[in-house]
């Protein structure tokens, strides 16, 4: 699992390449710890090499979520791929997350 | 087709079980969309074992046995763990109140048992069995 961060403006994109499971959540969440995360308006998730989520990826995403609002700042996924996006669905997380399907819907959101 | 594998309770052996079930499968020509949630499905239950029920102790194992009769793939996972998982203490996860609590973890057994047809866990004198099946034919 590769994490590959991008900052323009406001806007911070983590591009995510490989496995996120119970063995690569942990370099994830140190990443979104981060407190100048908080200073972006927008974190975007580039899911476009991302090939698989397991619950401890979601729960990443889980824990942060809260802490993300509560400071102003948007979490918004793009270019999930099907299988990864189904993982999402069938927890109802698709409802409560922002999912986009480019980078300039992301931007826009 | 390899149809066991005993793997040490390290947190890193996951993708060896995901690749070990995703090369099981790969003959019997699902979709990517069915192979992904029967691969995230025994990753769960196995991450469970290595993380809660051994505390990723490397001195211990897992086995693996994976076949499919009449359409039915079921996956076993033995262990020796002195402790052992109860489903009768799962709760359906309120998700809403799980991103207001900034929780973690808690989702991994609801993908097991909304993706499975059937969970079952046995344990007899330490010895700990699960037992996953899904209709795939």
């Amino acid at each position: 699992m590769k994490v590959t961060q991008t900052s323009d403006n406001n806007i911070l994109t983590l591009s995510l390449d490989g496995e996120l499971d119970a063995s690569s959540a942990v370099l994830l969440d140190t990443e979104l710890n981060k407190p100048d995360v908080l200073q972006y308006q927008k974190v975007l998730i580039d899911c476009q090499r991302l090939n698989y989520i397991s619950s401890a990826g979601l729960g990443v995403f889980i824990s942060h979520l809260q802490r993300f609002q509560d400071a102003g700042v948007k979490l918004v996924f793009f270019n999930m791929q099907e299988k990864v996006h189904n993982v999402f669905e069938i927890l109802g997380l698709d409802t409560l997350m922002t999912i986009v399907p480019s980078q300039a819907e992301a931007t826009a959101v | 087709m390899r149809d066991s594998l005993r793997i040490s309770c390290n947190r890193h052996n996951l993708k060896v079980v995901r690749d070990f079930v995703t090369n099981f499968l790969e003959k019997y020509s699902l979709l990517e969309l069915q192979v992904n949630q029967i691969v995230l499905a025994v990753d769960e239950v196995v991450a469970n074992l290595i993380i809660h029920g051994n505390a990723e102790d490397d001195s211990k194992f897992l086995t693996l046995r994976v076949s499919v009769i009449d359409g039915l793939f079921t996956i076993e996972i033995e262990d020796d763990s002195p402790t052992s998982y109860s489903p009768a203490t799962y709760r359906e996860p309120d998700l809403q109140e799980f991103i207001r609590q900034g929780k973690k973890g808690g989702v991994g057994m609801t993908l097991v048992n909304r993706i499975m047809d059937r969970v079952e866990f046995t344990n007899d004198d330490h010895h700990n069995l699960c037992r996953l099946s899904k209709k795939i034919g």
